[in-house]
C-alpha cells in the first residue's frame, strides 16, 4: 500500500472563491443541479448549500455579524469528504461498492452501487448522496484516477491560497500542528485541528484547521459510527421477540376448557 | 447552534419515505402473521390449526408486497442482486455486520420457510393435491423443525428492521437503541389484529380467536412499555417530537393502543368491538411506523 494521503484544508485562508467547487465538477464531470436552472439560496453568498451526489465540494459560508452589522467576520471552510480512517459509509454499504484504496481513501463504486441509501444516512457527516444522473451514491474520491496517474486531486491544485492542501497525512498533520502553533503565537487562540488525530474515527485522512466550535462550521462535535448501535439493538429486538413469545406461548398454548365463547 | 442535541443532527437523510413506510407495514404482517401461525401449530390446540392455515396465507402475499417494495425503493433495481453476489466475481457476499446485507439475506430466507407452510397449508385445505405437502406441518416431525426455524427467521425479519435504523447516524434513529424492539413488537400486534379482522369477518368461533384477542392485548401493553423506553432512551433528543410529528404520535398511541385496549377491556366478549379495536390497531400501527421514518426527515445541518 501507497503511503496514506489525503487533504489538510485551513479554514483561515479560504477566501470563498469556489475554484475548488468548479475544478472539481470539471474534472468529475458531475451535473449541475437542476439541469443548469438558476438555483440561488437567496440568503447568502453560498448557492451550493450541501455536499451531496453533485458536489463533492461545498464552501461553506459561515456568517458571524452583530444585528447592527458593525462587527463581525466571514468563516469560510471548503468542505469535503473525510476520508476516514474507520468509515461509517464503508462499514454499512452492503454490496461492498465502497471500498477503501491503496491510498487509504475512501471510493464509491459507481458501478456496483445500486443506491440502497445506507451509506447515505451512515456517514456520520452527512457527505454522500445520490446522484441523479447516475442514480447512485457518489462522493468525493480524493482524485482516485489522478492519484493513480501521479497527479494531485483538482481542488487542492486549483485552491490559489494553500487553504486546500494534499499530501502524505503524516506531513499534513505536521504542518497543521505547525500552522496551529503559529496562529496561536500571532494571538488565534481558538485554533485548533478538527479530525487530525486517532480519537475522531481513527483519525480524518481529510482534516481541518478551525478558529470556531465544530458545530459552528456545521461539523459534528462528537461524530461516531453506525455500528456502536448494532450489537445494543441487536440484542434488544431479541429481547421483544422473546417477550413476544413468552405471551405467545401463555395466549395460545393448550388450555382446559371453559374458556367461554363469545356473544354474537 | 448550541442547542443541537445529537452529533446525528450533521448527517443527511437518506430517500426512504412511503416505500418504506409500506415496507415496515407489510414485512412486519408477514412477519407477525406467520410467527403466530406456527406457534398455535407447535403448542395451540387442534382446533385451531385453521387460524394457523389463515396465518400462513396471509404471509405469503404480504412478502410478496414487502419484497416489491424494497426493490423499487432502490435507486437501481436493476442491481439488486448486488445485495446477495459480488457483481465482479459473482461469488455470495454477506456481510454480517450490515443490516442492509443480513436484512436481504433474512427475507430470502424467512421467505423460503414462509413457503414451505404455505403450501402445507394449501394441502391441508385441499386446494393442492400433493399429498406430501402435509407434512410441512407440524405435527410430522419435518413440519416441526420448518415451523420453529421459520419463527425464529420471523422474529428476525419482524426485529432487524429496527436495527437498519439504528446502524446509521440519522437523528432519532441512531440516538436510540430501542427501534428494533418497539417495530419487532408492534409487528406481532397488528398481525394478531389482523388475524384477529380476519376471523372475525369470516365469523370464525374458535377458542383461538379468544387467544388472539388475549396475545394481542398484552402484547399492545408492552410495545406501549417500550415506546415509552425508547422516548427516554432519547434523552434530550425526545424533542423531535415537539412537533407534528410528535402530535401523529400521540394519535398512534390513542387509536392504535389506549382505546383498543379499553375497549376490549369494557366489553371482552363481543366480537363486534373485537373487529372495530383490530382495524384500529391497524391503523395506529400504520402511523406509527409513518412518524418513524419521516421524524427525521426534516433535521438536516
Ligand atoms: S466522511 Fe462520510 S463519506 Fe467520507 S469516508 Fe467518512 S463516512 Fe465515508
Amino acid at each position: 500500500m501507497a503511503e496514506p494521503m489525503g487533504f489538510f484544508t485551513d479554514t483561515t485562508v479560504c477566501i470563498g472563491c469556489k475554484a475548488c467547487e468548479v475544478a472539481c465538477k470539471q474534472w468529475n464531470q458531475l451535473p449541475s443541479p437542476e439541469g443548469g436552472a438558476n438555483t440561488m439560496s437567496g440568503d447568502s453568498y453560498d448557492n451550493t448549500r450541501k455536499l451531496d451526489g453533485i458536489n463533492w465540494r461545498h464552501v461553506k459560508f459561515v456568517e458571524q455579524f452583530s444585528e447592527d452589522r458593525v462587527g463581525g467576520r466571514w468563516l469560510l471552510m471548503s468542505d469535503v469528504c473525510k476520508h476516514c480512517v474507520r468509515a461509517g459509509c464503508l462499514e454499512v454499504c452492503p454490496t461492498n461498492a465502497i471500498i477503501r484504496t491503496e491510498f487509504d481513501t475512501v471510493v464509491i463504486q459507481s458501478d456496483v452501487c445500486n443506491g440502497c441509501g445506507a451509506c447515505v444516512a451512515g456517514c456520520p457527516f452527512g457527505v454522500i448522496d445520490i446522484n441523479p444522473v447516475s442514480k447512485t451514491a457518489q462522493k468525493c474520491t480524493l482524485c482516485y484516477d489522478r492519484l493513480q496517474a501521479g497527479m494531485e486531486p483538482a481542488c487542492s491544485k486549483a485552491c490559489p491560497t494553500d487553504s486546500i492542501q494534499f499530501g502524505p497525512v503524516r506531513e499534513l498533520r505536521e504542518r497543521g500542528a505547525k500552522r496551529v502553533s503559529q496562529l496561536n503565537d500571532g494571538g488565534e487562540s481558538r485554533a485548533y485541528l478538527y479530525g487530525a488525530d486517532e480519537k475522531m474515527l481513527g483519525g480524518l485522512n481529510s482534516f481541518f484547521l478551525l478558529v470556531d466550535k465544530p458545530e459552528v462550521y456545521g461539523l459534528p462535535p462528537d461524530p461516531k459510527l453506525p455500528s456502536r448501535n448494532l450489537v445494543p439493538a441487536s440484542m434488544f429486538s431479541a429481547l421483544g421477540a422473546l417477550l413476544v413469545a413468552l405471551i405467545g406461548v401463555f395466549s395460545f398454548r393448550e388450555r382446559r376448557s371453559g374458556e367461554g365463547e363469545d356473544r354474537p | 447552534m448550541s442547542e443541537i442535541a445529537s452529533s446525528t443532527w450533521f448527517t443527511t437523510a437518506p430517500h426512504w419515505g412511503w416505500l418504506i413506510v409500506f415496507y415496515y407495514l407489510f414485512g412486519g404482517l408477514a412477519a407477525g402473521s406467520y410467527f403466530i401461525a406456527a406457534l398455535i401449530d407447535l403448542i395451540g390446540r387442534r382446533e385451531d390449526r385453521p387460524i394457523a392455515r389463515m396465518g400462513y396465507f396471509v404471509a405469503i402475499p404480504c412478502l410478496m408486497v414487502s419484497g416489491v417494495l424494497l426493490l423499487v425503493d432502490l435507486y437501481r433495481p436493476d442491481r439488486f442482486w448486488h445485495l446477495f453476489l459480488q457483481s465482479n466475481t459473482m461469488r455470495p457476499i454477506f456481510q454480517y455486520w450490515a443490516p442492509m446485507s443480513i436484512g436481504s439475506w433474512g427475507i430470502i430466507v424467512f421467505s423460503l420457510f414462509a413457503l414451505l407452510s404455505f403450501l402445507a397449508a394449501l394441502a391441508e385445505s385441499r386446494h393442492l393435491s400433493w399429498g406430501w405437502a402435509g407434512h410441512l406441518r407440524p405435527p410430522s416431525i419435518v413440519g416441526r423443525v420448518i415451523a420453529v426455524l421459520g419463527i425464529l427467521m420471523a422474529m428476525y425479519v419482524a426485529g432487524y428492521a429496527g436495527v437498519l435504523l439504528a446502524v446509521t447516524n440519522r437523528p432519532l434513529w441512531s440516538d436510540t437503541p430501542l427501534l428494533g424492539m418497539l417495530l419487532g413488537v408492534s409487528a406481532m400486534s397488528i398481525s394478531a389484529s389482523l388475524l384477529l379482522l380476519i376471523a372475525r369477518w369470516r365469523g370464525l368461533k374458535f377458542p383461538g380467536v379468544r387467544s388472539l384477542d388475549r396475545f394481542d392485548s398484552w402484547v399492545i401493553g408492552l410495545t406501549l412499555l417500550v415506546l415509552v423506553a425508547v422516548i427516554v432512551s432519547l434523552g434530550s433528543v425526545a424533542r423531535v417530537w415537539l412537533s407534528l410529528w410528535g402530535a401523529l404520535l400521540l394519535v398512534a398511541v390513542l387509536v392504535g393502543m389506549i382505546v383498543p385496549l379499553f375497549m376490549r377491556w369494557r366489553s371482552a366478549r363481543s366480537a363486534q368491538t373485537s373487529a372495530l379495536a383490530a382495524v384500529m390497531v391497524l391503523i395506529g400501527g400504520f402511523i406509527l411506523r409513518t412518524v418513524i421514518v419521516f421524524t427525521q426527515q426534516g433535521i438536516q445541518p
